[in-house]
């Protein structure tokens, strides 16, 4: 079974060939392309207009990448939603339309379920699984029992973590795209329990009982530091040093957070080796990494970080995850629509399972 | 603090909660129609401002209210009719305002947009501006600037 994914819910352009037994038969995403690369890049892609303009040309390197033909498709995923509406239609009615030319089954993909997907084709991990998924856009905690059932343990009630780093990255004077500057930057700070206290940061949400995250404050008490520093070009000591002491904030409240749900899981769910799994664009970030591992090592959980270039927005895990409906026989008629909102909690139809 | 100001006011506040009590003051005038631009820099309270009036509109102070920083506009039923909070942060040319839906929203939505410069050559001619600074203190000062209207701004 080969499946043709397409994704353009936000920033990215992506197109991906996928075949069932996990082979990624082709992954391209637009602004890893060499000659985009020329350019400095193409973010953000706020206009609809700029999938519209890439999206043929990557569809066919996609194929042509894979070696087959539209012929050799079982079927055609797209992100359906949730995301910016504009652009999730253009990838949406490209992939209606070779669905319709070619009579294949058109299968319509939550994006954050593509996410949940990941690490059974990274890893064909077994159901169910914790997944704590933190990019740009989404801060969530969720098991995923199986395709279509998640449970939403918690999420953020304002910014997104990805959003708070590259906010607080810009407040620090480092260039865009701040998520990866930050981590850099609090590499080189030399005494991290020094920076800590020279920096104290708060820990949004640390102690309570429900799982939930809050970046906003944080962000502002940031900028509160930079406030009190001398005024003009910041030192690279000083941003050294708050980079650090933010990156410590964020992984303290992560342990914290995510310990409640290590604890939930163990108690709702039998598995052998329970897994916590890592996916989106902030789970390229190493300390983070490292943090989380410790944290579920000493729980006895296994950490699963699917590779960067299928935890960040791609259409490998678009195709994956309409291989996972296709073999269960979910298709999607052609007018279905596009859903900016699409909480994954609202595609499972039980309710008495555990969590929320 | 008294009841009716002509078209400019200043306000403090001390804490967030009295920034969400005034913003939840603020939502029982509007009507769709009614633009609210929040300028300030990042981390002065904007999105506090705008959750606190989102969640006064949709009658929940429990309601999700993500940011919309990262999708530039999420849109909410209200009692009162579709509210449209946008965030044009990533916006990188003015017109791109209207891939987002821009005319619909002014036909129909109360609408309320942090980093409103980024088309402020578009932005209509009656509309309430507010401006949120950090005072010496620590904490918030609100000016608000009703532009362009020949109504009174009441609070």
């Amino acid at each position: 079974m080969i499946v043709l994914g397409i994704e353009t819910s936000c920033d990215e352009t992506a197109a991906a060939v996928i075949r069932d037994d996990r082979t990624v038969m082709s992954n391209l995403v637009l602004s890893q392309l060499e000659e985009h690369r020329a350019f400095g890049g193409v973010v953000p892609e706020v206009a609809a207009r700029a999938h519209l303009d890439h999206l043929d040309t990557l569809i066919k390197g996609a194929m042509d990448d894979a070696g087959i033909g539209f012929g050799d498709l079982n079927g055609v995923a797209a992100t359906c939603g949730p995301g910016l509406i504009g652009g999730v239609m253009v990838g949406m009615m490209a992939a209606k339309a070779i669905a319709a030319a070619r009579h294949l089954p058109f299968i319509a993909i939550n994006h954050l379920e593509a996410h949940a997907l990941t690490p059974r084709l990274t890893d064909d991990l077994d159901f169910p699984y914790l997944l704590l998924l933190v990019s740009g856009g989404h801060t969530q905690i969720l098991v995923a029992e199986n395709v279509s059932v998640y449970r939403h343990w918690g999420g953020t009630v304002d910014d997104a973590l990805g959003e708070c780093f590259d906010k607080s990255a810009k407040l620090m004077g480092l260039p865009y795209p701040g998520g990866p500057h930050l981590e850099q930057t609090a590499a080189q700070c030399r005494n991290p329990q020094a920076a800590c206290t020279r920096f104290e940061l708060p820990r949004p949400m640390k102690g309570r009982p429900e799982m939930d995250f809050s970046f906003s404050g944080l962000k502002t008490a940031v900028r509160a530091h930079v406030d009190k520093l001398p005024p003009g070009d910041l030192r690279r000591d000083d941003v050294a040093d708050l980079a650090c002491s933010f990156q410590e904030a964020i992984c303290d409240v992560l342990q914290d957070r995510l310990s409640r749900a290590l604890a939930k899981f163990k108690a709702a769910y039998q598995t052998g080796r329970p897994a916590l799994v890592l996916a989106g664009g902030v789970a390229a970030n190493l300390r983070i990494r490292a943090a989380l591992t410790s944290l579920a090592q000493d729980n006895g959980f296994r950490l699963v970080a699917p590779p960067v270039k299928l935890c960040s927005d791609n259409a490998a895990m678009i195709a994956w995850a309409g291989i996972e409906h296709l073999r269960l026989g979910h298709t999607h008629a052609l007018n279905v629509a596009a859903r900016p909102r699409w909480p994954l909690a609202e595609m499972s139809e039980t309710t008495n399972a555990p969590g929320r | 603090m008294k009841n009716v100001y002509k078209d400019s006011m200043k306000w403090t506040s001390h804490s967030e909660a009295e920034t969400a009590r005034l913003a939840a003051r603020m939502a029982t005038n509007l009507m769709p129609g009614d633009m609210l631009c929040l300028h300030g820099a990042l981390g002065v309270g904007k999105s506090v401002f705008a959750r606190a009036l989102i969640r006064a509109l949709a009658g929940n102070p429990a309601l999700e209210v993500p940011s919309p920083t990262f999708t530039l506009v999420q849109t909410y039923d209200t009692a009162k009719g579709p509210l449209w909070h946008f965030d044009l942060y990533r916006l990188q040319a003015p017109e791109e305002i209207y891939e987002l839906g821009w005319e619909d929203a002014m036909a129909e939505a109360i609408i309320l947009i942090e980093w409103p410069q980024r088309i402020q050559s578009l932005l209509p001619p009656e509309r309430l501006d507010i401006h949120l600074s950090e005072t010496s203190g620590g904490g918030r000062l609100l000016q608000l600037d009703l532009i362009g209207s020949k109504k009174d701004m009441s609070l």
